[in-house]
This record gives C-alpha cells, sequence and structure tokens, in this order.
C-alpha cells in the first residue's frame, strides 16, 4: 500500500505543494479502496503477517434466521419468566475465530505488555485455550491484536455466538416462576444437578471438542466464552420497554449460558448460582466487518421490504 | 520419610510402654464375646452407614443398657477432593470421610473391633473422646496391617464425641488425613430442653468438617503422590504453616450439593451433627436457625435457642435442631465464607413445602429507581 503511494510522491516535481498533496490523498484513498476490496473479497484465509503476528483462523458466516432467547432477566407482573424465543437473523455477515485465543497466543500479548499476567500453568502446551482470564483480560487481547493487524477485533455479542455455535447452542430456559418464588429455585437447583458433567475439567488441545456445524472448533466444549452482551433485566409487561442494563456483568457462553462479573477470572464460586459454575473462563473474538459489506444485506432487506 | 518398615518399628516400641496391659486385655485369635461376658448384658450388633446419613436408632429408650458391637475397617485410599481433579491420600474408617457416626445410650457399653488389613501401610489406632483412660483408647487399641484389636468402653455421659486414630509421632497427620468421626450417646428418655419438654427429630444427618493440607509444586500446582509415605514430608510441611488448601464437608468439595445435597420438608425437625476433629468452625444455616443448639454437643448442658451462627471447638462435634418453615435451597456453610467458597465448606439442603408470605415476601420486586429520585438512571445512560 504506502509503496504506491511512495512512487506517487516520487513523482511528483516542484509544483505547487497543494498539487502534491492532493495526489498523495488521491493516490492513498485509491490504493486504500483497492486493498480494502481485496481483504473483503478474499474468503475465509488468513490476513497478511504484521509484525510477526499470524493473524487467526476465522470463518466467515453469512446471515442466516437462527433461533435465539435474549439473556437477561425478565418478569412479567413481578414474577421472573423467560423472554420469548424468536427467530432472528444478524445484519451482517460474521467473521469470527476459528478457535478459542490459546495459551501461546495470549502470553505473545502479555510480552508486549498490552495484556495483564494470568497465573498459567508453565507446563501448558501453547496451543491449549487461554483460560482463567476475565473479560478485560479478553478486551486487552482484543485491543492489542486490533492494533497488531490494523483490523478491529472484539468480543462476540450473545446473538453473534448463539449463531456461531450452530447446532450446538442451549436454548437456556428458565423454569417459569409462580406465586411461590421457592419452586423456580427448587426446579432451577434441580435442573442445575442433572446437567451432563463434562468428562475432562481440564482444559484440553485445541480441537479436542471437534467441530461444528458451522465450521467452528471447540464451542460449547468445557470452555466457557465471554460475550460483549451486559445483564439486563426487564420487566416485560412495562409499557415503556424499559430496562436495567447492568454492564458490570456479562452475558458468558458455553453448554449452557450464564452472567459473570468483568472481573472474575474463575467463575468457580460462582456463575451458575448454586448449580455448576464454568469449568473454564476463556474467549474468542470476531473481527468487525467494515461497514460497506452489510450494504449487500440492507439492500436485500429493502428490496424485500423488510428493512430493520 | 516414613517407611513402612520405620513406622511399624515404632509403633512396636511405643507398644511395649503399654505392653502389660495390652496383653492382659488383647483378643484371642478368634473373636467371640467370652471376652465380655464379666458384664452380663444383652448385645446388639449395629450395622454402620456411610455419612452423612446415620444408622436407625431409638431417640428416647425404654430398653436397658446393652453391649453395642460396632466393627470398623481401616482404609488407605487415594481420593480425588476438588471439582479440579486434586488427588489426596485419605485414611478411613470406613472408607469415608468422615468415618460413619455411632449412636448408643447413656449407660450402653460400646465393643469396637477395629480391623487394619494388611493391605495399608501404616500402624493406626483410635481415640474415643466419649471413653474415659489409656489416652481415649489410643493406647490400647494399635494395631499393624494384618492386627485387628477389639476394645470395650463404657458410654458413661451423654453427647456428640468425636473419635479419631492417634499413633504416636504422627497424630495430627491421620487427623488431618481423614480418619476422624463421631458418636453420639443419647440420654435414656431422649433429648429435652432445659424445661423438661421432648425434643425430637424426625432426620438425622452427619456433616464431618475437614482442614486439609495439600501440598504444591513449584508451579502452584497441587501434587499427586501414590502412597501417604511419600506425602509425609512435604504434607507435614504445609501443615506447619497452620493455613489450609481445602476446608470440606465431607471429604471433598461440593460432596453434599447437586444430586448429594441434603434434603428436608417444610414442617420436619432435622437434626444437624457437625465435628471437626481439628480445628475450629462455625456452621450457619442460610435461610434458617438453629432451633435448640448443643453448641459444646453435650447433652447435659440445655440447649441455646435460635442460634444464627454456632461454635464447633476443633477436636469436637455439636449438634442442632432445626424445623424447616420454609421450602427452596439453603446453603448449610461454615461462617468464615471464604472457606465456605473459595476452600470448599459448604454443603445444600432442598426442601419441599409451601411457601409462607408471612415470614417473607418480595413487596416490589427489582424495578427502576423512579425519577426524579437519587440515583435513578438519567435517559440514555447505561450503568456499571
Amino acid at each position: 500500500m504506502s509503496a504506491a503511494a511512495e512512487t506517487t510522491v516520487l513523482h511528483v516535481h516542484t509544483d505547487t505543494l497543494r498539487n502534491a498533496l492532493l495526489g498523495l490523498a488521491a493516490a492513498t484513498a485509491l490504493v486504500s479502496i483497492v486493498g480494502a476490496l481485496a481483504f473483503g473479497l478474499l474468503g475465509p484465509a488468513k490476513e497478511a503477517p504484521t509484525a510477526g503476528i499470524e493473524a487467526p483462523a476465522l470463518v466467515e458466516l453469512k446471515p442466516q434466521p437462527f433461533a435465539y432467547r435474549p439473556a437477561g432477566d425478565f418478569s412479567q407482573a413481578g414474577r421472573p419468566t423467560n423472554a420469548a424465543l424468536r427467530t432472528v437473523s444478524l445484519d451482517r455477515p460474521l467473521a469470527i475465530m476459528m478457535h478459542q485465543v490459546t495459551v501461546g497466543e495470549y502470553q505473545r500479548c502479555v510480552a508486549d505488555g498490552a495484556c495483564p499476567r494470568v497465573a498459567v500453568d508453565q507446563r501448558a502446551p501453547v496451543d491449549q485455550p487461554m483460560v482463567g482470564v476475565s473479560w478485560r483480560d479478553a478486551n486487552a487481547y482484543a485491543a492489542w491484536l486490533s492494533a497488531k493487524l490494523g483490523t478491529t477485533w472484539r468480543l462476540p455479542t450473545d446473538e453473534e455466538w448463539a449463531f456461531a455455535a450452530g447446532s450446538r447452542w442451549h436454548d437456556d430456559v428458565q423454569p417459569e416462576g409462580g406465586v411461590d418464588p421457592a419452586q423456580r429455585w427448587l426446579a432451577q437447583y434441580t435442573q442445575e444437578s442433572e446437567r451432563e458433567d463434562v468428562a475432562e475439567r481440564a482444559p484440553l488441545p485445541v480441537g479436542s471438542f471437534g467441530i461444528n456445524d458451522k465450521g467452528v472448533l471447540d464451542i460449547a466444549g468445557n470452555v466457557w466464552e465471554w460475550t460483549d452482551s451486559c445483564f439486563v433485566r426487564r420487566d416485560l409487561a412495562a409499557a415503556d420497554g424499559t430496562q436495567i442494563v447492568n454492564c458490570g456483568v456479562r452475558v458468558v457462553q458455553g453448554s449452557h449460558r450464564t452472567y459473570v462479573s468483568d472481573f472474575v477470572r474463575d467463575a468457580r464460586a460462582g456463575g451458575c448460582a448454586v448449580g455448576k459454575p464454568p469449568s473454564n473462563l476463556g474467549f474468542r473474538l470476531v473481527r468487525e466487518t467494515p461497514a460497506w459489506k452489510r450494504w449487500p444485506t440492507m439492500m436485500a432487506r429493502l428490496l424485500k421490504g423488510t428493512v430493520g | 520419610m516414613i517407611t513402612r518398615r520405620n513406622a511399624l518399628m515404632g509403633a512396636a516400641m511405643t507398644a511395649l510402654t503399654f505392653a502389660t496391659a495390652a496383653r492382659a486385655e488383647a483378643p484371642t485369635k478368634v473373636m467371640t464375646p467370652a471376652a465380655g461376658g464379666d458384664l452380663n448384658l444383652p448385645r446388639e450388633k449395629v450395622k454402620l452407614v456411610t455419612p452423612p446419613f446415620v444408622h436407625p436408632h431409638e431417640q428416647a429408650t425404654t430398653k436397658g443398657p446393652m453391649i453395642k458391637e460396632f466393627t470398623l475397617v481401616i482404609e488407605e485410599k487415594k481420593v480425588v477432593i476438588d471439582e479440579q481433579g486434586t488427588t489426596f491420600q485419605a485414611m478411613t474408617f470406613n472408607g469415608s470421610m468422615p468415618a460413619p457416626m455411632m449412636v448408643v445410650h447413656q449407660g450402653d457399653y460400646v465393643e469396637l473391633t477395629l480391623i487394619n488389613p494388611e493391605t495399608n501401610t501404616m500402624p493406626h489406632n483410635i481415640d474415643f473422646h466419649a471413653a474415659t483412660g489409656a489416652l481415649g483408647g489410643g493406647a490400647l487399641t494399635h494395631v499393624n496391617p494384618g492386627e485387628q484389636v477389639v476394645l470395650r468402653f463404657k458410654a458413661d455421659r451423654t453427647g456428640t464425641f468425636v473419635y479419631h486414630c492417634a499413633p504416636e509421632g504422627m497424630i495430627p497427620w491421620h487427623v488431618v488425613s481423614g480418619m476422624s468421626g463421631t458418636i453420639m450417646v443419647l440420654p435414656r428418655e431422649g433429648l429435652k430442653t432445659a424445661d423438661g419438654k421432648a425434643l425430637k427429630y424426625d432426620k438425622i444427618y452427619y456433616v464431618g468438617e475437614y482442614d486439609l493440607y495439600v501440598p504444591r509444586d513449584e508451579n502452584g500446582k497441587y501434587k499427586d503422590y501414590d502412597t501417604p509415605g511419600e506425602a509425609y514430608a512435604d504434607t507435614l510441611e504445609v501443615m506447619r504453616g497452620l493455613i489450609p488448601t481445602h476446608v470440606v464437608f465431607n471429604g471433598k468439595v461440593g460432596a453434599l450439593t447437586g444430586k448429594n445435597a441434603m434434603t428436608a420438608k417444610v414442617g420436619e425437625t432435622v437434626m444437624l451433627v457437625h465435628s471437626q476433629a481439628n480445628r475450629d468452625t462455625r456452621p450457619h444455616l442460610i435461610g434458617g436457625h438453629g432451633d435448640y443448639v448443643w453448641e459444646t454437643g453435650k447433652f447435659d448442658n440445655p440447649p441455646e435457642k435460635n442460634l444464627e451462627t454456632w461454635f464447633i471447638r476443633g477436636g469436637s462435634a455439636g449438634a442442632a435442631l432445626y424445623t424447616f418453615k420454609q421450602p427452596g435451597i439453603y446453603a448449610y456453610v461454615n461462617h468464615n465464607l471464604i472457606e465456605a467458597v473459595e476452600l470448599g465448606a459448604t454443603a445444600h439442603f432442598k426442601v419441599e413445602g409451601k411457601w409462607n408470605d408471612d415470614l417473607m415476601k418480595q413487596v416490589k420486586p427489582p424495578q427502576p429507581i423512579p425519577p426524579q429520585v437519587q440515583g435513578a438512571l438519567r435517559k440514555g445512560m447505561i450503568p456499571g
């Protein structure tokens, strides 16, 4: 990219500075567009390595309808209830990491001084998912990766995670609440007690939990993943639809969904109430889709008359 | 490092000092009741069950004093003590942590056959806090692998009492390796309040709390050992720091939770016996109380009433009665909450029944603070 601009600059003679700057701007813009197009049109290939960092393997998914139940604490007329199960569709393609961020990858961020040092077994293989990380640690990694690669990386939203989980997505429907609050607690406790225990609690090498129908590795295995979605509490009956959003608590996804405070690295002592907490907290990132890539989907919707 | 040979030698040396007494009452090869013939009392063989359950027994009894026969088989075994798979070289009576609870009545005689199978690597013995003399029976019950012994003592005072292994030279190690249990000696007329009102329980649970000291390697990971002897030196070092790595109920983090949670019904009176053979603890039933608590565990003292949290001093067992009033989930914890949550000292109760709005009611569910009130969300604000 910069080589082309430099070439342009070299060919500018002693014309006015204004002409030279215009020429430079035009050349840079042209090259940028071409570059962006080139990156965008390429399939799920790796990006060109930058400063020794290999771009992560990505899975690119086109939007498709999928089942989803909103995350949070919902009530109806003062009684706990579930949000409705809906069929939704993302408004843009999803580019998500094929596997969870590994020990080796996270340690490189730590070595660069950009990620907090987190306790890691010295003997842990580098191709194992990085666990024992908080939402804040995950965001530090995302910021570092974005700076390294020149693209924007972030945690998936709960919806994006649910879409990527495909057939492994689990509908976390809570027992309904009645007049007697204890019945719900007992039902929840029994539900959590009966959850199938993953045989191996310690993190396993990437790929150990297999590939799902979306081409994503190890999703809903024994590592629970941070999402960017905040805890929401809403009274479904409230006329104005106000909700309380607590972004100090984030949605955590895995073989079941839970809510964990953003600074927690080991949810052993909480997260899934009195039931089985997440065995391990880790994460994978999505690469932000540039705005222009959303046009085809938006156009399609406009044509179908189904905007928004 | 203790090898089997060293340990046996040590035990043999100690045994010599009590040789005379030991020989006089040492059992013959055939285990018959003939040895207890001097008492001329009826006998009853009791089959022990695994905690938290307790063998069937009468509370108030019309029977006279009896000789109650119990058998404990010592088992050294490697166990898993937490969800991360941490292993532990445990020493147990009858394979469980804690050892089974025994129940007799005041005036009964406890006749224990203590068996140390030859598959074990160490000598063991037993000290009953309920017994009198010979170090609680410890001096008369040294058994090497391949040996067994019969001890009889009179249960002359009422209460819940710890029993534990206590072999000279390695007493604390055996105790914090899992080798303790409880014996409850009930008054013949059953339990009573200070003013003589009868107290009966519908259900009884026995919780045995352990402070465990598991060595770590240079990476901070818990170490794994093949035999107790190999674990000894490292474990002793952690023990001397007096800070346990795990504090667990019934042998393992989460042992009394999930599918193994204790159960009750609204209206049922539950007796909760809690032992800690080594270290202080302070049980608390979250959402409930101790209606009648023998904190020190001795029934000649009137029970305290309506306690939120009670104190079990290390080296003792206490007893608490509670009649459940609300359905739902309760946690029963050591109320040093660091020990409860981070180190494992938590159990759960699942209680069925009808909710009582009079005792507690959520008048208004959580909802946004009304506008104009201090702390209300302003439009467009996202908290947290």
